[in-house]
């Protein structure tokens, strides 16, 4: 057993009303990428942050290269030899490239070792930084490679890299895996934790699959298919989704006409003469990395800014630019940005409560301004049962969710009051493969019921697999309308990342 | 070996439990160190702590003194949970109390000599108008011009207070007063009326009692609590919303200065009965002890108002019969302020070794 590094031996963690990791045990080998896949609420994260210090485990063992493993903190963690890549970074947008490293340094270094070691670390494993720069004017791969670097100057012998992928153009995702490759080659380990099937079979070599707090299987990654990982991940069958364009109306009922918008505010996007149409029943997908004017355009969108330079919109005939948030769904208009956790829903409120903070005029919540508390848990039960959201009852805190039953919670809100036109940002940001997919069936057939949908997101799999029309935002400007069945990937590759033509 | 200086982490989840517990924590905190303050300073701690808490109310004339304290700290804290609530520091309700004063005292000055079944209403709603105005000053300067709250309620406090001061020397003097800083008694029909014989509590408590029953129904089931609740946990989702947040903060202040100045009229028309300089001794700043201490939920504000009227009563005592300046009142009542901080603090972080090596 000398090339195990990591042995995990029933490892037990409930919270209140939830077992999180139930007897959990399985082994790490050295000199490997292992993957960890399941759904959320599977109990990834939970076992991350034990093996980091951030949870003590109830029961079980851990083992690093044969001898106990415990931890109280993630300094600790990394002083054992683990670091850990978060999927949100916690680097300083203000501050230098240069600073930021500085400050994750645990131990004392001189200033010429620092730029020694970093010159190194760059040349070797393929992460080129430009030191000086500040980190607002990084692209999200940039910003990887700051925390990814960070890391490695703590010479860790495991990395555990959450989600990596999920910000990155396909360029940063290949550039990312030569450096991934490199670690390995080196003798470390990579424990890399995903909900993409096709980045468990090209770049890791053992997958262990979760699915809820139990490990279901660790197999080698030879011979797998991205089918039969997610059937194990999901314990059932999935249906293939299909694009079917017979049910769009030639009617368009929702027109962006020229919208231009300045902030001056070197963290936000301008917008440039903005135009695109929606058809009823049609999804209309917006892609591009982000930081290229989408929350900004999806503010817009939602009316929660009104104050745009020129342009217009236009919904049923109406011009509705500059309608705030409430009137646009007296109209029947509905709106998920990107943020669960206090933009779309309010975390310290209970799933009942959040019910309210979008209300259409025939949800009838309010009489005289007092609350029909009946009305609203009726609603919040209903989309509860509705769409499968996992959790002890209506009373329960948003926060105690997990991402993808939240986010489950908040789009069946929207959907369940019919809306004739639903903007949505990044539906399935950092959510699992089956919440996801109920979340694209849902959106399908909403958008087969006649609802109008306009979808912006960076996951360029999930724009394809559900929209009928893409155009790509860059820089403030949105590219042309391609329809969907006809596009190729690389065309919008090019055109994400800036180059038209 | 451990550092010696512990540092401060984030706790996954604070405990519910702990958070109804931390006004209890922080009282009993406080009387342990009061009795250390008063064996430093020479007394038999028992005893201290019997003239301090004890004695001021085993009369009943001293649980009437109590509601008397207790009715305008509950009305002015249960006033401001609106604006806390709702994330906004106004720590002006002093000047908001000192306004409403004037606008209520003022009418009952124009009409000391009338005797009519209206006047008392009259003075009351003009009361509530004074501190609404008082308290929608921050408003307009925080929503206009993004001004910070804290600042501009508390500056205005110091205005009204010269305001005040300047009336009953000028033009409200009154005129067989020997030039005494004080304006002329206000008749009898604008007057609190007593609730027992010859005990000092008045109408003003029952008025406490039913506006903190109506806040409670608007906090908890009227969507203008949930207004005012969302706004304060995460202004991105109320404006997700579509919750106008210049109109929340534009009540809230005007809810809180018309409490504070119903409170600051029925000081006057109560127990005082004309105005003069001195009309209140810092309620509209410890109210915001009170508010805290009692969670900003209406039945924790009762509660902790009456706990805080009695360091005020207390102190006198202890000066009375310990000489021990009033002002040790005022040291029971930053104690309360700090243990609840600390415990505040303590249930969203724990406190950490880190182990040297």
């Amino acid at each position: 057993m000398s090339d195990t590094i990591l042995n995990i031996e029933n490892i037990t963690k409930s919270f209140p009303r939830v077992i999180a990791n139930k007897k959990v045990t399985f082994d790490i080998k050295k000199n490997a990428v292992h993957a960890i896949l399941g759904e959320n609420g599977a109990g990834k994260s939970t076992l991350v942050k034990i093996l980091y210090g951030l949870l003590e485990p109830d029961e079980g063992n851990i083992k690093l290269n044969n001898k106990d493993f415990k931890v109280n903190s993630p300094a600790e963690a990394r002083k054992q030899g683990i670091g850990m890549v978060f999927q949100h970074f916690s680097l300083f947008d203000s501050l230098s490239v240069k600073e930021n490293l500085i400050l994750g340094i645990d131990e004392k270094m001189s200033y010429s070792d620092l730029e020694n070691k970093l010159e190194n670390i760059s040349s070797r494993y393929n992460l080129p930084l430009d030191l000086d720069a500040p980190i607002t004017a990084l692209s999200a791969g940039e910003k990887q490679r700051v925390e990814i670097v960070r890391i490695l100057l703590q010479d860790p012998q495991i990395l555990i890299m959450d989600e990596p992928t999920s910000v990155l153009t396909p360029q940063e995702v290949e550039s990312l895996f030569v450096t991934l490759n490199a670690l390995v080659k080196e003798g470390r380990t990579i424990l890399y934790i995903t909900h993409k099937l096709e980045e468990v079979i090209s770049i890791c070599d053992t997958v262990t699959i979760m699915r809820s707090g139990e490990i279901i299987d660790t197999s080698s990654t030879a011979n797998q298919t991205a089918k039969t990982l997610a059937t194990k991940m999901l314990g059932q069958k999935l249906d293939d989704l299909k694009t079917n364009y017979e049910h769009i109306k030639d009617e368009v009922n929702f027109e962006v006409k020229n919208i231009s918008c300045d902030f001056n505010d070197p963290f936000l996007t301008d917008l440039k003469n903005i135009s695109f149409q929606v058809r009823v029943g049609e999804i209309y997908g917006i892609a591009g990395v982000a930081g290229n004017g989408q929350s900004e355009l999806m503010d817009i969108l939602t009316g929660e800014n009104i104050n745009i330079k020129s342009g217009s919109i236009t919904f049923d005939n109406k011009k509705i630019e500059k309608y705030g948030p409430q009137k646009r769904r007296d109209l029947s208009i509905s709106f998920v940005p990107e943020n669960r956790l206090g933009h779309s829903a309010v975390p310290e409120l209970s799933l009942s409560e959040n019910i309210l903070l979008s209300q259409f005029p025939k949800n009838n919540f309010i009489k005289n301004g007092i609350i029909l508390k009946n009305n609203v848990d009726d609603f919040a039960n209903n989309v509860i049962n509705e769409f499968k959201v996992i959790t002890p009852g209506n009373d329960t805190k948003a926060s105690s969710l997990s991402g993808g039953n939240l986010q489950k919670y908040v789009i069946g809100r929207e959907i369940s009051s019919k809306p004739k036109i639903l903007i949505i940002s990044h539906p399935t940001w950092g959510i699992d493969a089956g919440a996801e997919h109920s979340i694209r069936e849902s959106l399908i057939k909403l958008s087969q019921n006649g609802t109008s949908i306009i979808v912006i997101s960076q996951d360029l799999d999930e724009l394809i697999e559900i929209t009928h029309k893409i155009s790509v935002i860059y820089d403030g400007n949105l590219s042309k309308p391609f329809k969907t069945s006809e596009i190729e990937i690389e065309k919008l590759g090019l055109l994400m990342g800036g180059k038209n033509e | 070996m451990n550092s010696l200086f512990p540092s401060i982490v984030s706790r996954s989840q604070s405990s519910g439990l702990m958070n109804f517990f931390v006004p209890i924590i922080s009282i009993v905190l406080t009387l342990i160190t009061g009795s250390i303050i008063f064996v430093l300073l020479g007394f038999d701690p028992v005893y201290a702590l019997y003239t301090f808490f004890i004695s001021p109310i085993s009369s009943t004339y001293g649980i009437s003194e109590l509601f008397v304290k207790a009715t305008p700290l509950a009305l002015i804290a249960i006033g401001l949970s609106y604006c806390f609530k709702n994330n906004i520091y106004n720590i002006g309700a002093e000047g908001q109390l000192t306004m409403g004063a004037i606008f209520g005292g003022g009418i009952g000055i124009l009409f000391h000599d009338t005797n009519a079944f209206w006047l008392l209403p009259l003075m009351i709603f003009a009361g509530a108008i004074g501190g609404a105005l008082w308290g929608l000053v921050p408003a307009i300067l925080k929503t206009k011009f993004n001004t910070n709250e804290i600042l501009t309620s508390l500056m205005l406090v110091y205005v009204a207070l010269f305001i005040l001061d300047y009336l009953v020397v000028g033009p409200w003097k009154d005129p067989f007063g020997y030039s005494f800083p004080k304006s002329r008694p206000f008749s009898e029909s604008g007057r609190m009326p007593l609730l027992f014989d010859g005990l000092r509590v008045h109408f003003g408590l029952i008025i406490t009692l039913f506006l903190i029953f109506v806040s409670w129904f608007i906090f908890s089931k009227t969507i203008f609590g949930f207004q005012l609740k969302v706004s304060g946990y995460s202004p991105k989702a109320a404006r997700y919303a579509g919750f106008n947040q210049t109109t929340l903060v534009f009540f809230a202040f005007a809810i809180c200065g018309a409490f504070a100045g119903i409170a600051g009229l029925a000081e006057v028309s109560g127990p005082i009965g004309l105005l003069y300089r001195d009309i209140s001794p810092n309620y509209g700043f410890t109210a915001i002890i009170v508010a805290f201490l009692g969670r900003l939920h209406p039945i924790g504000i009762i509660f902790a108002s009456l706990v805080i009227a009695l360091t005020y009563l207390g102190a006198e005592d202890a000066q009375l019969f310990l000489q021990i300046p009033s002002a040790v009142g005022f040291i029971f009542q930053g104690l309360v302020l700090f243990y609840l901080l600390g415990a505040e603090l303590l249930i969203n972080y724990k406190l950490t070794y880190k182990k040297l090596l």
